[in-house]
């Protein structure tokens, strides 16, 4: 048995989910989204909650939020900084950004900050090359990246 | 040289909502396309010759004809929005101004296919996407636009979003079926004869957004009006992308067989600062890069690009300045190929990752002179031996660098 349990909200959600598959199997990826908004990231716990409920076993729910990478195995800090490092944003200026952010936040891609403030990645292309470069911000993107777009961010956060 | 089909509603304000998108034709097209059986509709977008703008540009009426008559199991539509290829973002725009028009399109090609249920399966990252897809989604059942009659008449149909979780991978349609499915996102064997795709055994079509929003034009105005604009081959409009070092980055919808250089320029100001064109992506990073002096005749359709020694792809091209050191921007490219790879099948998940180690070995400035070859014979480990068509085209676009900037290579394999 698990301690995690779906908050309300989320109960209700899956069980509406439920209706709209022909197979329960289908809700793996929005059970786990469902956890992640919830709690942040996605406990070996919370897994085994997600098996009992879609009937399958806890190693095959961490086989799926393993291959999935935006899903969070291990806490991470309350902002979420994502920069794109593909072609598109890279010919845009993208390696200034990524230095300044690293240089702002006194961390490397992959870390999080002490105080569990912000965590900073790097990813591939987010399909925003015309608006290039690009990070997102917990759920938002912010386009047409400069220096000083970031600064006022990091201080308004 | 700007056209409006697809994007006809783009620039009025507030697009998205329904209220708005009425007053502007969505839905328009329900009366006609009731009025017709499915296998009419079928026909007519066969004979629209519309094909799929998600990159490969199968025949959108075949793909539908592949559906059986008669199934023990439901028929689906799927969607693919998963929109991730370097260069590409112009299904975004689409669910961004115009959701109901993707919507619409739904609906027209759940009908002819016999589908009474359709997934639009988008990335994990498009959330905003998500929510006013979503948003429209709701408003449309509200009014009475999905659900058990659509608009009145006498057919059903549901319509639900499902997001991913971060896997290029799953832009391929198998591999997009087995994360709906709820499993890794693997591609699948592909059988020998032609048949649909299956969803949980159920006979499916998986369309790419841009090809499904292109529908309700060609029931409405008939395919004669689709084919007016483009070419014999290439009939219609697609919505082309611009990035990297260009003045007016952008998606802008054309007729196929746009003169590629036109379209640079007029369209997309020239490259930026003034500087000389170097090399350019045609249609999503998976197209072999061309160099300037490749594109003076190039028209923006299938055939054109095929005989020019690329593809079209997804349309969204990379622009790349003389100032471009070419195996960096390989490299870039490999360590997105190496990272994206879904890891099922041995040479892919380890080539990817070696060509991706040399090249960087070479960049750091270590190169041997065994390193370009080797980089080849790798290239050919990848080449036919794995399920799906990704490793294929890393091979072949990492030969397209290797070749053609030959020279730049070469000062890196000194040692």
């Amino acid at each position: 048995m698990s301690e995690f349990k779906f908050n309300e909200e989320n109960e209700k959600k899956f069980e509406e989910l439920l209706t709209r598959y022909p197979e329960r199997a289908s809700l793996s990826l929005p059970s786990l989204w469902m956890v992640q908004y919830q709690e942040g990231w996605i406990s070996e716990d919370a897994m085994v909650y997600i098996a009992q409920k879609l009937d399958t076993t806890p190693m095959d729910i961490q086989s799926i939020a393993s291959f999935y990478t935006m899903f969070n195995l291990k806490p991470i800090g309350k902002y979420h900084i994502q920069v794109c490092k593909t072609l598109s944003c890279k010919l845009c200026g993208s390696e200034a950004i990524r230095s300044h952010l690293q240089k702002q936040l006194g961390i490397k891609f992959g870390e999080t900050t002490k105080d569990m403030k912000f965590t900073l990645s790097e990813v591939e292309c987010l399909g925003s090359c015309g608006t290039a470069p690009v990070m997102s911000f917990n759920d938002d993107y912010i386009e047409n990246l400069t220096i000083e777009k970031i600064d006022k961010i990091l201080d308004e956060s | 040289m700007i056209v409006k089909i697809v994007s006809k509603n783009f620039d009025i304000e507030n697009s998205h909502k329904l209220e708005v998108a009425l007053k502007h034709g969505r839905y328009a097209s329900l009366e006609k396309l009731f009025s017709m059986s499915p296998n009419e509709v079928t026909e007519e977008v066969t004979k629209s010759g519309l094909r799929g703008k998600g990159g490969g540009g199968a025949a959108t009426g075949d793909k539908w004809k592949l559906m059986p008559k008669k199934h023990e199991k439901p028929s689906y539509l799927v969607v693919n929005a998963d929109e991730s290829e370097p260069g590409t973002f112009k299904d975004r725009q689409i669910m961004e101004y115009d959701p109901h028009l993707l919507i619409e399109g739904i609906i027209n090609s759940s009908y002819a296919i016999g589908a009474h249920h359709a997934y639009i399966y988008i990335r994990g990252e498009y959330v905003f996407w998500a929510k006013r897809v979503n948003e429209a989604i709701d408003e449309a059942y509200k009014a009475g636009y999905l659900g058990e009659k659509v608009s009145g008449f006498d057919y059903k149909l549901d319509v639900t979003l499902h997001r991913g979780g971060g896997a290029y991978i799953c832009g391929e349609k198998s591999a997009l079926l087995e994360s709906l499915e709820g499993k890794r996102g693997h591609p699948r064997l592909k059988p020998q004869q032609k048949e649909p795709e299956w969803f949980f055994g159920g006979p499916t079509v998986v369309n790419n957004v841009e090809t499904i929003a292109s529908v309700p034009f060609i029931i409405k105005e008939g395919f004669e009006a689709y084919r007016a604009y483009g070419t014999d081959q290439s009939p219609g409009t697609m919505l082309f992308g611009m990035s990297g070092h260009i003045n007016n980055p952008g998606i802008y919808e054309l007729p196929f067989g746009t003169s590629m250089k036109q379209f640079i320029e007029e369209v997309g100001g020239g490259v930026k600062d003034g500087k000389k064109l170097k090399a350019l992506i045609p249609g999503g990073s998976s197209c072999h890069v061309l160099r300037a002096d490749e594109i003076d005749n190039i028209t923006l359709d299938y055939e054109s690009l095929k005989k020019h020694g690329s593809s079209l792809g997804t349309g969204g091209m990379i622009i790349m300045d003389e100032d471009t050191f070419m195996p960096e921007a390989m490299k870039n490219l490999f360590e997105f190929y190496h990272h994206e790879s879904c890891g099922q099948c041995t040479p892919c998940r380890e080539g990817c990752g070696w060509v991706d180690k040399i090249l960087g070995k070479l960049l750091k400035g270590k190169g041997t002179q065994a390193d370009y070859k080797t980089i080849l014979d790798a290239c050919e480990m990848l080449n036919g031996k794995t399920i799906c068509v990704f490793a294929p085209s890393v091979a072949y676009i990492a030969n397209s660098y290797l070749t053609k900037f030959k020279e730049e290579f070469d000062s890196l394999c000194k040692n």
